[in-house]
């Protein structure tokens, strides 16, 4: 498993005279092992996984990517309003999601299906989302990650907040310490919200683990319209470590994730994780990307793919054989078939719903309101409602 | 048990209280802690529950409210205090967009019981952005439930009530009265969303919430000279509102005026009217008014008189039903 050895030098600091390495990096796009990678942070980072646990990965990547291609074309087809594929940051949210524990809290953007599924939720319940019939399905109490936030940038503070609450609770300190992982996009890191969230984070030493999927663009916008230095070096003025990651490396992505998770919940405060990958779609199904950037590109990052390199390196290895990869397609075709299947048949909600849990208490004023509009619906004749 | 408190020291007895009651009550905010608060609504509540519990926030509101969501999912109760109500606007994405629609959106998972103290209105010859009503913006938010104190009683029992609800609770204090003094009953229950009639009257209905309960008072004593008999309510919930009360009674007098010091335009006052237009538009014998601040910014202190409804305004507006 991860090992961050958290030794000399001290956090924060660069070794003298050497210089900061780019990313912290355990396999290449080539499917080449790095033993050890040390980050801007200073530490050496590696990961020691098993057989079982490298082709875990990969199933997670292929069955991922397979679920996320499916919902772009029922999309296509009309059944959901629009998706926000993660085509391309597989890695990064396979890597950090299997780096949670299981006592620890997840705060998602809406781009966060691959977490999701690492953490155990239905894959039909972001799908829900998208198609329309409700605004989030899942129990964030229940699988440990809170809903999809929409608006930019705003989860960084609630995130925070309930990375206090572990340490008023006493939940840190130790091995069975909790801690929070934050998404956000490169986007993002312009939000006040999310430099509010530093500083309250820093300032109250919260157990929380900042991450940040640098895909490159928020929407058209290049990464050079939200800032002028690496993000990841943003965490130093906040007064706590950042580092870069290869986030199309699954390997040093969790071994990063890991390591910081595990510093939070012993007590040793927030890290800004900068996963550096790469959006190979559009934004949404709305946006078309070719309006904003250059074929040669995406072409580029493509020879960087996630997936590809661990196949390579598994192969290589002679962890897996072609029996086992076309086992896992077969078992991602079957989810994707099943996935369609079960969106095809899910019912629009009824339209008093809308009505439900305005408030824990109600309110005198909806309940009037719906049973006005239970009456207008009635008024029609052979109305089934 | 019954105490003689202002405003200000009912808020602190209910804060402390409710801090005592329920160890997940958690008081934050900007200089909340040692200092008790820029009006010491929050005196000595850091020294006996500690630094954990009552928290000297960064500044930055939408910082305050969206840690607040975050500890609250998390199962605490926080009291969240906006220093000045031209401050909240910082943290209004956070209230309106996330507060709001938690429990909403999670079909009832997530529970945010937050409340929100705003010190609000006027009257205090302050600087820009100290005096303002921004009751409207937060009422018109489905999923916020908004109320506004305006006694010793009401500050001490609302402010719990508010923090033992699960519903998340905008809660206006009218700060140029907060020195006002009353008797409390510190056992004292009631509901929290429900109007109260203050005073009975035959001849005119005028409603009024928070800093302008005082002046509609003053304006029905005033009136009892020129033989008005005004009726009086506190409306004390905005959102939602509790109109039934009011119903009845402009039924009984037929004339009805509501004061706010917030501007006019798509203000509270609106929404009143036209319900009380929709429920009792048989019974009316003149429109329903509106004495309220201006629609123009908050004006420079020399003139925040004139741009306060005052008893005057109250009563030249019941006239006017009366010349109808």
């Amino acid at each position: 498993m991860a090992k961050g050895d958290r030794g000399a030098p001290a956090r924060g600091t660069e070794v003298a005279g050497e210089p900061v390495p780019d990313f912290v990096q355990l396999l290449t796009p080539d499917g080449e092992r790095i033993d050890k990678s040390v980050g801007a942070d200073g530490v050496e980072y590696t990961v020691d996984f098993t057989d079982e646990e490298y082709r875990g990965l990969y199933r997670d990547l292929v069955v991922i990517r397979r679920l996320d291609t499916e919902a772009t074309a029922l999309q296509r087809q009309g059944e959901l309003g629009i998706w926000a594929s993660l085509l391309g940051q597989e890695a990064a949210q396979v890597g950090s999601g299997r780096a949670l524990r299981p006592q620890d809290m997840a705060f998602p953007t809406y781009r966060e299906h691959g977490v999701l599924y690492c953490r155990g939720i239905d894959p039909i319940m972001p799908l829900s989302l998208f198609r329309g019939v409700d605004l989030g399905a899942w129990d964030p109490a229940e699988f440990k990650v809170n809903m999809y936030t929409i608006v930019i940038g705003a989860q960084t503070l609630h995130a925070t907040g309930y990375a206090m609450g572990i340490t008023k609770d006493g939940k840190v300190g130790g091995d069975d310490g909790e801690a929070v992982l934050c998404y956000f996009g490169d986007g993002a890191t312009s939000q006040g919200d999310v430099n509010e969230a530093f500083i309250w984070s820093s300032v109250f030493h919260a157990p929380i683990v900042f991450f940040c999927q640098n895909n490159q663009y928020a929407i058209s916008e290049p990464i050079e319209k939200q800032t002028r230095i690496p993000l990841y070096r943003r965490a130093d003025g906040f007064g706590f470590p950042g580092l870069r990651v290869d986030g199309n490396d699954v390997l040093a992505t969790y071994a990063v994730t890991r390591a910081a998770l595990d510093n939070a919940r012993h007590g040793q405060g927030p890290t800004l994780i900068e996963a550096y990958t790469y959006r190979m779609g559009a934004h949404t199904t709305t946006d078309d990307p070719t309006r904003y950037r250059v074929a040669s590109e995406v072409e580029e990052w493509q020879a960087k793919d996630p997936i590809a390199r661990v196949r390579a390196f598994v192969e290589k290895q002679q962890i897996a054989g072609a029996d086992f990869f076309a086992e896992v397609d077969e078992q991602a075709k079957q989810e994707a078939l099943h996935l369609r299947e079960r969106v095809l048949a899910m019912p629009d909600p009824h339209p008093l719903t809308l009505f439900d849990h305005v408030y824990p208490n109600g309110s005198p004023v909806v309940d009037a309101q719906r049973e006005r509009f239970a009456e207008y619906l009635d008024s029609f004749e052979g109305s089934a409602h | 048990m019954a105490e003689k408190l202002t405003i200000g020291k009912a808020l602190n007895a209910g804060l402390r209280r409710a801090l005592e009651h329920d160890p997940k009550v958690l008081v934050m905010g900007e200089d909340v802690g040692k200092l008790g608060g820029v009006f010491r609504i929050t005196d000595g509540l850091q020294k006996d529950f500690g630094e954990d519990r009552v928290i000297d926030t960064p500044l930055a509101e939408s910082g305050i409210i969206g840690t607040a969501i975050g500890l609250a999912i998390r199962g605490y109760r926080p009291v969240c205090e906006i220093q000045f109500d031209g401050f909240v606007y910082p943290a209004y994405d956070q209230i309106v967009s996330q507060v709001a629609k938690m429990h909403f959106r999670s079909q009832g998972k997530v529970k945010v019981p937050m409340v929100i103290r705003i010190p609000f209105g006027g009257g205090i010859g302050a600087v820009e952005h100290h005096s303002e009503s921004p009751e409207a913006y937060f009422a018109h938010t489905a999923g916020l439930k908004v109320v506004a104190c305006s006694s010793p009683q009401d500050a001490y029992t609302m402010i719990q009530q508010a923090i033992a609800s699960d519903d998340p609770i905008v809660f206006l204090e009218p700060k140029r009265r907060y020195h006002e003094k009353g008797e409390v009953d510190l056992d004292a229950t009631y509901p929290l969303h429900a109007s109260r009639r203050l005073r009975p009257g035959t001849d005119a209905t005028v409603l009024a919430y928070g800093p302008m309960v005082r002046t509609a008072l003053d304006a029905a004593t005033a009136a009892e000279q020129d033989g008005r008999d005004l009726e009086v309510f506190d409306l004390r919930t905005l959102s939602p509102l509790d109109l039934e009360p009011v119903y009845e009674s402009v039924r009984r007098t037929g004339r009805c005026v509501v004061v706010h010091e917030a501007p006019s335009n798509v203000g509270l006052g609106a929404e009143i009217a036209a319900r009380i237009t929709e429920r009792c538009f048989y019974s009316l014998e003149a429109p329903v008014l509106r004495v309220t601040g201006f629609d123009t910014p908050y004006p420079a202190a020399r003139l925040e008189e004139d741009y306060l409804p005052d008893l005057d305004r109250v009563l030249d507006a019941v006239d006017r039903t009366f010349g109808w």
